[in-house]
């Protein structure tokens, strides 16, 4: 590859040809402020935070699409250069809302910090100015995330998301000029639209243009009713990501104080959605092996990722049959949480607050499905995201560094390794994989590590001998990688067994509740967290955890049995792209 | 069909008897007279569709119809005295023609040769100027883009080839090599007309350079300039020159295909481009094939929808893809990433017309004409507080007085001349003591405008310059994409001070952050609309920045244009 | 830019709009091209259809919606029976086109953009009709006025009914 020399502040840069000033200032030490910009997803020199000074052109340049050039002359920090920076800001504030106090993303808000960072002290156009969108213009419709588009800077890095990651864009530009808002077409609520719920968005939004819909006064609120027991579930991705929101690094296990803090916020039983994950390794293993051995519909496809389901709805509501029958982990311990353990502990379910802290925007959707509330009751009745969990840990005035490390509630608070890697893309396979193994070899597995589904890689495959049966696998993350196997499938090309798909890029620990920033440097943090979380389990395999045997034994009977069925199995509804399908039959269960 | 080089030059004789009487000669054919009535936009505006109705039925009434033959052109160039109907032999160019007007035409003229004075131009001191020649508005013009238009069947192949037309092509396929016809055009010196002025010759050579299985060539005919219309009268009056030339770079650079995008708002432009594209398929001068020489190219059409910057060449490419037209950074430029990712020339429609008769007459030929950096003509749409608006073409290097005073007959109603503004929304104005400049491209970006599309607008004392930049910086604040933060917000936030200032209520400080707002606006937008919208602002402040002061300070506007609700009478 | 039209009419697409369709079935470079033949049918773009070139030409129907609303060209509600285009170019504004404009506003009792209540007039502003020598211009349903004055206003439109 061909290098390009260039200075920059004065410092000799060799990089190679096509690299961007961005790029090349990063390599000698310069961070060039930037907003709309987002690595290998949005480079399209929108906002114009990020100018530079080029010596020998018409005007300044914007750093994050303009490669490089041999024998270049760059000033970062000129005098125009900051002021230039300065008035883009100024104007930005212009059309901004300035409530940071009462806002979600307070202190972490890249414009604010920008702000910060550029002194900017006075904003010369309110008096008298107009704004592009207004209070009325907020779009609260969906459970998941709320659309503020007053706080839009436009840099479209949630349109980038949405399309090119997840291939819905669910939202776009619309109209033009100062007019210009990021809105679904016909500015439609996000609930009525083909919006998977995946918070993505969410996630990359510098502003708090789009955040997750905050529950927690909900919370509160039951913590604090005297006559209800508030039970709450983890999900396997918090763990590594939570303290993160506390200032440490990404992917440290903080499993043990993560239980410690809910305790100390309240809540009265503290059970571990790894359970259930072990759980639906269980039924949904056996479901595979009837599938493959009874003639059922192949590839079978996992199910516990609800805004992957929420997207196979709306896309392929043809493909609906292929999906397991099986609930999230989520709603698998959302119903026994309201089923088995009232009975088991005494209480009336109606007394039961059930919340799930989940990485998960979509779950926020999930758990308001009608077909959720198999218990009788709503079986999940509020779902935090690993954010607001961290704002009531801050709201309560927990310290984190110095919580203990404590253990999950008996019965449904047990798990295994196996559960733990349901947070990484793969990790569901791999879990499968090895309970698969050992029940139809009935041996042990040689190397329980399925290190070719695991990575970032968009789509991973393999093929594996278990007894004589040669077992196709395939694993997708995110939406558009997922469209890529289903396109395979409805063109009868896929002779794949089963395949795992997750909405979020990285699976769960990247996730659209998880801690901002998620980047890829942090969920490849995240995903070594996990794996290293697994390894240290004592047991490592779904079908070895004890709670799970006694709980088939003492309750549910078998996988796939009539009480199974009941609570831990789900149908779907076909929704169609922009209306609803005819002559289509609602897919997968018989229920 | 496909004709041959030999098929064209058949056409071409023929074509050229029965022109005869258009070129200045005898008329070699049974035609008399040749009437033409202008179906430009300005006149068909006027009602020339009337006038040519009348004329028809009068002709077969009278039994003339065999001896006079009846055409209908495209803009003859003095659109203020439309509907304007010529008559050949002579070159009588009657103004202002009403249905009732033309039982003299027939009459006198027709039958007994006897011109109609009375429908006549008079110029300011009420000199008789009957025809195109001695009139004042063409004198000192010098055609080359608008050669043809107004004096040929827009639609009509034959008459195209009868001016030479197709003659360019065919010897660029018979004797030359594609680098010749690039170095043609390289030494000819011709910039683009668009806008920017970018040497023409050197864009096709960078994509001429580039390697690709596929690559487009683009007419820009999306003309958004508020009141500019040369591309319109080109597209309109003269189409196949603007078919050769794209098919001629499509030879030079390697191009299979191209694309006319042309605005919604000129349905007659793109009427008769459809046309003369389908003419040029029958005729297999489009298609596989062309001339029986191994060149094949074709050219399709894209309607704008109604938005300036789809003029800016990334959106026009954008838009053309189906998509927004909002702009992206630069580079890839299009020579090596356009249309649909393969490299592209895009050419302005005022550049493709002065294309053919490069190739055809030589570079020396054209750089003959003009001043330094600035060769050949530029057609300047004329219009505003001046006595004779339309369509100019004049040599590079012409002075600006003589295009107001000689070829625009002057300010009307004894006005005074104020400033002219050039290059529309993007450019500047020149005010009166600069009235002898010269227009070129160097100087006009000396003086803080541009020669931009060439639109020349002349303003009068009667106009305020607060209230003119307030008009283009609405046009720009209306025109943006929306995509960058600076000409988003920033032309809105100019506007909004422009608007205060022109209702009295203007602050101390407002003038100075205007500056600097335009300042950086310039410096940081992403695209060349909104770099160049402060430019309006900036040049008028330059200029006439005691009218801005005015306007806060006294609370009055000296033009007295500007509403300002209990402003003191005007001083001036 | 206005709401789209909330009735539950169905538009029903002309045998040109079904050929565009399926010309470009798959391909997203004909989105304008297709919307334009249905702006132009139907003098505005019904939702209906705009789901049907989204499913047809599969493009997102965000980005067929982000087009629509981009592009001056393409409408959202029906217009007017009678549709005035009043030039606010360059030539014309120098010459008076804003009090021309203020007339109309005054006359129809709308702003430029809208249509009247009973549907009669629509009100639109365009940017030069390239017949600057005659300005200021105004078109009803492409009837051209030139020349245009405020005076001339209510004159002029009481002949469109
Ligand atoms: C906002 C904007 C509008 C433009 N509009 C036009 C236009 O209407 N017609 C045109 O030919 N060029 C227009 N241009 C210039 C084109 O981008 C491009 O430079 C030109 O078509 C190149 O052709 P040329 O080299 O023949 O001039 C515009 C540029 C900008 C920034
Ligand atoms: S989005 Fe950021 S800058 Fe805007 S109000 Fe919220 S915290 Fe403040
Ligand atoms: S940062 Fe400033 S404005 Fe905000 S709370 Fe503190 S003192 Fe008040
Ligand atoms: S939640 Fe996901 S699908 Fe919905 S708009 Fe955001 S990124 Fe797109
Ligand atoms: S919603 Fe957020 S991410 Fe999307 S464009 Fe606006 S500021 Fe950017
Ligand atoms: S991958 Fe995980 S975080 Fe993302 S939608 Fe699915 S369950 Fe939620
Ligand atoms: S300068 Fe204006 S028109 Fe150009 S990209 Fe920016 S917003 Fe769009
Ligand atoms: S699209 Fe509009 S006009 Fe057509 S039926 Fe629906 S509501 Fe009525
Ligand atoms: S970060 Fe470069 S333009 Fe926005
Ligand atoms: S349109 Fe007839 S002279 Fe210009
Ligand atoms: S400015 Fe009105 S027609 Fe050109």
């Amino acid at each position: 590859m061909a290098t390009v020399t260039l200075t920059i502040d004065n410092q000799k840069v060799e990089v190679e040809q096509g690299t961007t000033i961005l790029e090349a200032a990063k390599n000698a030490g310069i961070e060039i402020p930037t907003l709309c910009y987002m690595k290998d997803i949005n480079a399209i020199g929108a906002c114009r935070i990020c100018v530079v000074e080029v010596e020998g052109a018409r005007a300044l340049q914007a750093a994050c699409v303009a490669p490089v050039g041999e024998g270049m002359v760059v000033k970062t920090n000129s005098e125009l250069v900051r002021k230039s920076r300065k008035m883009t800001l100024e104007l930005i504030l212009s059309d901004h809302p300035q409530e940071c106090l009462t806002c979600l993303r307070n202190t972490n808000c890249e414009l604010q910090a920008l702000s910060e960072a550029f002194g900017l002290r006075e904003v010369r156009f309110t008096r008298g100015a107009a704004k592009s969108a207004t209070a009325d213009d907020i779009d609260d419709s969906a459970p998941s995330i709320v659309r503020d588009p007053r706080k839009c800077v436009l840099c479209r890095r949630c349109v980038a998301v949405c399309e090119k990651v997840q291939g819905v864009k669910a939202i776009g530009p619309i109209n033009r000029g100062f007019e210009t808002v990021i809105a679904p077409a016909f500015d439609q609520n996000l609930i009525d639209v083909n919006c998977a719920m995946c918070g993505q968005c969410s996630l990359v939004c510098p502003t708090g243009a789009i955040t997750e819909k905050d529950d927690t006064e909900k919370v509160w609120a039951a913590l604090n009713d005297a006559n209800k027991e508030v039970v709450v579930q983890t999900a396997p991705a918090t763990r590594v990501a939570i303290a993160e929101e506390f200032g440490q690094d990404p992917g440290t296990i903080s499993t043990g104080k993560m239980v410690a803090a809910l305790r100390r916020l309240g809540f009265n039983k503290i059970f571990d959605t790894d359970f259930s994950a072990d759980l639906t390794i269980m039924e949904e293993g056996t479901e595979l092996i009837q599938r493959v051995t009874q003639g059922g519909t192949l590839p079978m496809i996992t199910s516990c990722s609800p805004g992957w389901i929420k997207y196979i709805e709306h896309y392929y509501p043809d493909l609906l049959p292929h999906l397991s029958t099986c609930k999230s982990p989520q709603q698998m311990l959302g119903a026994l949480i309201k089923d088995y353990y009232p009975k088991n502990a005494g209480i009336a379910p109606e007394n039961i607050y059930s919340v799930s802290i989940m990485p998960c925007t979509a779950k926020k959707f999930e758990a308001q499905r009608d077909e959720m509330n198999d218990s009788g009751y709503q079986d999940v009745d509020v779902v935090l995201t690993t954010r607001e969990l961290a704002r009531m840990c801050r709201n309560a005035g927990i310290d984190w560094d110095t919580l203990p490390e404590e253990n999950y509630d008996d019965p449904l608070g047990m798990s295994t390794g196996a559960a733990v890697i349901f947070g990484a893309t793969g990790g569901v396979m791999e879990a499968a994989v090895r309970t698969a193994y050992e029940l139809i070899t009935k041996e042990e597995m040689p190397d329980i590590n399925l290190t070719p589904v695991r990575g970032m890689e968009g789509i991973k495959e393999a093929t594996l001998k278990v007894g004589d049966l040669d077992v196709k696998v395939a694993v997708a993350h995110t939406l558009g990688n997922a469209r890529k196997l289903l396109d395979l499938i409805r063109e009868g090309k896929a002779d794949h067994h089963f395949i795992e798909v997750m909405c979020c890029p990285g699976g769960c620990i990247g996730g659209g509740g998880q801690p901002i920033p998620t980047n890829l440097d942090v969920r490849l943090a995240r995903i070594a967290g996990t794996y290293q979380a697994d390894e240290e389990l004592p047991i490592r395999k779904s079908h070895e955890n004890p709670a799970i045997t006694d709980i088939y034994e003492k309750y549910l009977g078998q996988p796939l049995g009539e009480l199974s069925h009941k609570l831990l199995h789900t149908h779907y509804v076909p929704r169609g792209v922009y209306r609803k399908p005819e002559g289509l039959p609602d897919g997968g269960s018989e229920h | 069909m496909s004709i041959t080089y030999q098929d064209l030059e058949e056409i071409r004789s023929k074509a050229k008897e029965k022109l005869a009487a258009r070129l200045g000669k005898d008329p070699a054919d049974e035609f008399k007279y040749h009437v033409l009535v202008c179906g430009g936009t300005g006149c068909h505006s006027s009602g020339c569709q009337a006038v040519a109705d009348t004329m028809e039925k009068a002709l077969n009434d009278e039994g003339l119809a065999n001896s006079t033959k009846l055409i209908q052109t495209g803009c003859m160039g003095a659109c203020q005295l439309g509907p304007v109907v010529m008559v050949y032999p002579g070159a009588y160019h009657y103004c202002n023609v009403q249905p009732e007007d033309i039982a003299d035409i027939v009459n006198d003229h027709l039958k007994n040769d006897k011109f109609v004075e009375r429908l006549c131009y008079r110029n300011g001191k009420g000199e008789l100027q009957a025809t195109m020649p001695e009139m004042d508005f063409f004198k000192k013009q010098h055609k080359i883009a608008l050669r043809n238009c107004g004096l040929v069947d827009p639609v009509s192949l034959d008459e195209y080839v009868g001016m030479d037309g197709f003659a360019a092509l065919s010897k660029a396929l018979k004797e030359m090599k594609p680098q010749q016809v690039i170095d043609e055009v390289k030494n000819s010196g011709l910039r683009g007309r668009g806008g920017a002025g970018f040497p023409t010759g050197v864009k096709w050579q960078f994509m001429a350079d580039q390697e690709a299985d596929q690559k487009y060539v683009i007419c820009n005919g999306d003309e958004g300039d508020p009141g500019a219309f040369m591309d319109n009268a080109v597209l309109t009056g003269d189409p196949y020159s603007v078919i050769e030339a794209m098919t001629l770079c499509g030879y030079a650079t390697g191009a299979s295909k191209g694309y006319a995008y042309i605005r919604l708002e000129y349905p007659l432009a793109i009427q008769n481009f459809k046309k003369a594209l389908e003419v040029c398929r029958e005729k297999g001068l489009l298609g596989e094939k062309i001339l029986d020489s191994d060149f094949s190219f074709d050219i399709e059409i894209r309607e704008g929808a109604g938005a300036f910057v789809c003029g800016e060449e990334t959106a026009l490419m954008a838009s053309t893809e189906g998509k927004r037209g909002e702009p992206r950074p630069r580079p890839p430029f299009p020579a090596v990433s356009g249309l649909f990712g393969k490299p592209s020339n895009i050419n302005n429609v005022e550049t493709w017309a002065n294309i053919c008769p490069i190739v055809l007459k030589g570079a020396d030929w054209y750089s003959g004409i003009g001043v330094g950096k600035s060769k050949g003509t530029k057609v300047f749409a004329l219009a505003g507080m001046i006595a004779n608006s339309g369509l100019v073409e004049v040599p590079m290097g012409t002075k600006l007085r003589d295009v107001v005073e000689e070829i625009g007959g002057g300010i009307p109603d004894g006005k005074k001349f104020k400033a002219a503004q050039t290059g529309g929304p993007s450019g500047g104005c020149i005010p009166a003591e600069h009235f002898d400049t010269s227009l070129d491209y160097e100087n006009l970006a000396s003086l803080g405008s541009i020669v931009g599309s060439g639109g020349l607008i002349i303003t009068d004392e009667d106009t305020c310059m607060v209230d003119l930049a307030k008009f283009y910086l609405g046009f720009t604040q209306d025109e943006s994409c929306g995509k960058c933060t600076p000409c988003r917000i920033g032309t809105k936030r100019m506007l909004e001070i422009l608007n205060r200032i022109s209702k009295g209520l203007g602050r101390d400080g407002d003038i100075e952050l205007l500056e600097e707002l335009a300042y950086m606006i310039k410096q940081s937008a992403l695209c060349g609309l909104g770099q160049t919208s402060p430019n309006p602002i900036l040049s008028t402040l330059k200029y006439y920045r005691d009218e801005y002061e005015a306007h806060i300070k006294d609370k009055t506007c000296p033009a007295g244009v500007c509403k300002i609700r209990g402003a003191k009478k005007a001083t001036s | 830019m206005g709401a789209e039209c909330n009735c539950n009419c169905q538009a029903d697409s002309s045998k040109k709009i079904d050929e565009l369709l399926s010309q470009y079935r798959g391909n997203p470079n004909g989105l304008i091209v297709v919307l334009a033949a249905i702006q132009q049918d139907n003098g505005y773009l019904p939702k209906d259809l705009m789901i049907r070139v989204a499913e047809e030409l599969n493009v997102p129907l965000t980005d067929v919606y982000g087009v629509a609303t981009f592009y001056t060209a393409f409408t959202l509600r029906p217009r007017g029976r009678n549709s005035i285009n009043l030039c606010l170019g360059t030539a014309c504004y120098v010459k008076g086109a804003p009090e021309v404009h203020d007339a109309i506003e005054k006359e129809l009792k709308i702003k430029a953009g809208d249509t009247t209540e009973d549907r009669r007039f629509t009100f639109d502003v365009v940017r030069c009709l390239g017949a600057c020598g005659i300005a200021p211009v105004m078109t009803v349903n492409g009837e051209v006025h030139p020349r245009m004055t405020a005076e001339k206003v209510s004159e002029v439109l009481s002949k469109y009914e």
